[in-house]
């Protein structure tokens, strides 16, 4: 079965790692055994074998030996593979022609007090590793141009600052925002901490940027319908939700000459149909046909087609010029072509009136932080009076509950993890009172303080001096008095180790975040996993952070994790700056792990072609008989195919049915049959 | 019927994206497991043809495991679906041949469950453990 007829030469490379490996297994013993293997004829060892030094011995043994196979044995091939394979190529080897044993994520780490039994797990490890280097082949790494585009999803602070990052470094980039404008979370914020300037102010150059500029394009109130295709070459199908409204340009495509929304709010005027806007949480009405607030970008009208009852009165309101309603619209679809994706979706607060406890829902004066920033905002549906919703009258006392559902391992709608922004806003509310209210008093119910930015202790420490009350303690329970409506907070303050009950006019709760609830649809449609708390996951938490383990796919903001803007404006940085370098090298070279079809074990069944995920496959007429032909444009190597095929007519390059075999023989025959 | 100085030959094939990725998170967190099984990586657990498991059961191995992405998170979309019905086929035929199924396993553990990895070694160990030596050595020269 051996399809390598060359003699094998294989030199076999142990790594110290310092002690991470050697302190948990004898490296002396593994290198003693190598030797003893088929085809092994040089074996080494090194403290650090990815260091330049380590890296020459393999350069200097492939060229002294001449091998045609390299084996190291250290950390994981997820880490260091691509450093050895480099190795392999400058001792003049395809790079192909490297295996790798993890003995230490997988062994010395996980194995830290069996020194034997770690010792004969390296040593099988090493065995199976050089059974498959010694039927390795060259291979070619494909290498497909890329797409001169990027798509960034969502458009809140930090995917507006990718695009911008992005349109800056020359890349057309298509901002697609599911909501009917730009901006996100920070646009529903009052002030930001610690410096305290208006965020609206400091966001709407942006959003009006992202409008403005010539590289982006906009789209939005509109949503990811399908992706396809691979780095370089996503093909992503985008669904423009039915608006109802037509900008100026495409009215014009309709012939209607100096038409289209200039966002007068005539329409909204006349419409008949009342319903909470979400954008103040609630709290304010908006119509059937609306815009969330002033500075929306774009300037232009929504229909909500779930609740508009088709009167018309907008369209007469409108009027003959502009013309701009058109209540029989429907969604449509653009289909768009981009080299690299950024994931900058947000996220959302936890139904936080599942923690019965505090009453959210139940008693009208318990409130979220984001509907604090509204009602403390200018312009917000108080024009900025903070008031108690259930009478209208000023709160003298407000208590805040911190770590509301974070840090809290009780389950349910909880979260274990810091939501790490809603210490500092916390304190930016208690600040925002004690400067709007003369005389009134901020308490602030919580577990630690968590000021860890940049100012942001600094920030702590005035807070303290202005007059806010600080108990360390979680709050058990919540009531209301039913006459008053004021609250009684119920806690522990664990600096006095006594129960404390204090009164309330309001209660403001930090609510911690989770991702959105589609988050899930768009990871599975862009291939990118979820950590165990449900946050997109990077490719590594330190050394990747803006990444995913799928190439071309990149992350930017709170779906990642928990994050305040200047993190988040970091990490959009970066992942453009990520983004942009396939699109900018032009070429991105994929791993030829592509399926091949071996015509004549092939018996033209067919099976193979429904199986394929990407539809790489079909069947052709070759020499007079029916065979499938892979297109390797499509096939990205998961091998579904070749695990299949009962004819074994389909190889899979690099993960070869007889190189696994090899594998699995090697282990359990301990080489003395194949 | 398990002797003392006996330790189980366990397989197993996992896949590059989520369970390899598992593999290696448990080792950043020093989760410690029995060191029985040696693992195989292929791309995508799609790539399992059920003669490699044939084959390893026919060498002697006393367990195998198949490691894969939870069903919705392939890398490939489906390949873990692809596989887990060959499983069934599978440990059919095992039951047909005479081997407890319990031998073959599958498993999802994703990227970021180190924790569930070192679960799933413990749990493969101890199962494969309790069930004693493959019958199928009695066979072999
Ligand atoms: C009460 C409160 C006060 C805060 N105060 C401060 C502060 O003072 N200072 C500070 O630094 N931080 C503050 N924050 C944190 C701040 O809100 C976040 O750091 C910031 O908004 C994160 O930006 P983002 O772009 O990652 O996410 P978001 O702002 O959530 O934006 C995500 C965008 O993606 C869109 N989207 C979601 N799903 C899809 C989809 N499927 N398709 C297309 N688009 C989609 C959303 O509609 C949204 O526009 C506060 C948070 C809260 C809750
Ligand atoms: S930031 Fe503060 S209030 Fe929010 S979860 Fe973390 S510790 Fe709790
Ligand atoms: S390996 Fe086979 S099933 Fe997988 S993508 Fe390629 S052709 Fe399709």
């Amino acid at each position: 079965m051996a399809e390598t007829k060359e003699e094998s030469r294989i030199g076999v490379f142990i790594c110290h790692c310092g002690t991470n490996i050697a302190g948990s297994l004898s490296v002396e013993d593994v290198k003693e055994y190598a030797k003893t293997l088929d085809g092994v004829v040089v074996a080494d060892d090194y403290q650090y074998m990815c260091s330049t030094p380590g890296q020459s011995k393999i350069i200097d043994a492939i060229k002294e030996h001449n091998l045609n196979g390299v084996v190291v044995a250290a950390c994981s091939p997820r880490l260091h593979e691509p450093t050895f394979r480099t190795a392999t190529e400058e001792g003049g080897l395809n790079k192909f022609r490297f295996e790798m044993a993890n003995i230490r994520d997988q062994n010395s780490w996980v194995h830290m007090h069996d020194w034997e039994g770690a010792t004969n797990k390296a040593k099988d490890q090493v065995l199976i590793a050089v059974a498959k280097a010694r039927m390795l082949e060259d291979l070619q790494p494909k290498s497909v141009p890329v797409e001169h585009a990027a798509l960034v999803l969502g458009a809140g602070v930090g995917g507006m600052q990718a695009a911008l990052d992005l349109a800056g470094a020359g890349i057309k980039t298509y901002l697609v925002e599911k909501l009917p404008t730009v901006g996100g979370r920070m646009s529903q914020l009052d002030k930001t901490f610690p410096t305290l300037d208006c965020s609206q102010c400091i966001l709407t150059p942006k959003m009006v940027d992202v409008g403005r500029h010539p590289n982006i394009e906009l789209r939005t109130y509109t949503e990811v319908e399908k992706v396809e295709g691979y780095i370089g070459n996503f093909t992503i199908t985008l669904r423009k939700k039915a608006r109802g409204v037509l900008t100026p340009a495409e009215a014009l495509e309709r012939g209607i000459v100096g038409g289209g929304c200039n966002g007068c709010g005539d329409c909204s005027e006349v419409c008949p149909v009342i319903k909470p806007n979400p954008f103040e949480m609630g709290m304010a009405p908006r119509k059937a046909i609306y815009i969330y607030h002033p500075q929306v970008m774009p300037l232009l009208y929504t229909v909500d087609f779930d609740s508009c009852v088709k009167c018309g009165l907008c369209v007469e309101a409108c009027g003959p010029e502009k013309r701009a309603i058109d209540l029989d619209s429907v969604d449509t679809f653009e289909e768009i072509k981009v080299g690299t994706c950024i994931l900058a979706i947000g996220y959302d607060l936890i139904p936080i009136e599942e923690k019965k406890e505090w009453g959210y829902k139940q008693f009208d004066n318990v409130i979220t932080g984001l509907e604090f920033e509204r009602l403390i905002c200018a312009s917000g549906p108080t024009t900025g009076h903070l008031i108690r919703p259930s009478d209208g009258q000023t709160p003298m006392k407000v208590g805040f509950v911190l770590c509301a559902g974070s840090r809290d391992n009780t389950g349910g709608v909880a979260k274990p993890y810091c939501s790490r922004f809603c210490c500092m806003y916390c304190l930016k509310h208690a600040h925002q009172i004690m400067e709007k209210i003369p005389g009134a008093v901020p308490y602030l119910f919580y577990m630690d303080i968590r000021a860890f930015g940049k100012m942001y202790e600094e920030f702590y420490y005035r807070i303290q001096n202005e007059g806010a009350k600080f108990i360390r303690g979680r709050v058990a329970n919540i009531l209301e008095d039913p006459i008053t409506k004021n609250l009684m907070v119920y806690a522990e303050d664990t600096l006095l180790s006594r129960p404390v009950a204090m009164e309330m006019d309001m209660v403001v709760l930090a609510a911690a975040i989770q991702p959105k609830p589609e988050a899930e649809k768009i990871r599975q449609m862009f291939g990118v996993s979820k950590s165990q708390d449900g946050w997109l996951l990077e490719a590594h938490p330190k050394l990747n952070p803006c990444g995913t383990t799928t190439a071309g796919i990149y992350l930017a903001g709170v779906c990642q994790g928990p994050k305040d803007v200047p993190d988040t404006v970091a990490q959009a940085e970066g992942a453009a700056s990520a983004a942009s370098i396939p699109i900018h090298t032009g070429e991105v070279q994929l791993e030829p792990y592509f399926a091949q079809c071996i015509d004549s074990l092939c018996a033209g069944c067919g099976m193979c072609v429904n199986l394929c995920p990407y539809g790489a496959l079909a069947l052709v007429e070759k020499d007079g008989r029916t065979v499938m032909e892979v297109t390797e444009a499509k096939c990205k190597g998961c091998g579904t195919c070749g695990g299949f095929c009962p004819g074994g007519a389909i190889k899979m390059q690099h993960f070869t049915s007889p190189q696994i075999c090899a594998q699995i023989d090697a282990f359990l025959l301990k080489g003395e049959d194949y | 019927m398990t002797d003392e100085n006996w330790n189980p030959k366990i397989i197993a094939i996992i896949c590059n994206w989520c369970s390899y990725a598992g593999a290696d998170l448990a080792g950043g967190a020093r989760i410690q497991y029995p060191p029985d099984v040696r693992a195989i990586r292929v791309m995508c657990t799609g790539r399992v043809d059920p003669l490699f498991i044939m084959k390893a059961f026919q060498d002697g191995a006393d367990g195998m495991l198949i490691s894969g992405c939870h069903f919705g998170d392939c890398h490939y979309l489906e390949g873990n679906y692809k596989c887990a019905k060959r499983m069934f086929l599978v440990k059919n035929l095992l039951k047909n041949i005479g081997l407890d199924d319990k031998r073959l396993r599958m498993t999802f553990v994703s990227a970021s469950e180190g924790g569930k990895w070192g679960a799933v070694m413990t749990d493969v160990v101890n199962t494969v453990k309790e069930l004693g030596p493959s019958p199928i050595k009695k066979y072999q020269r």
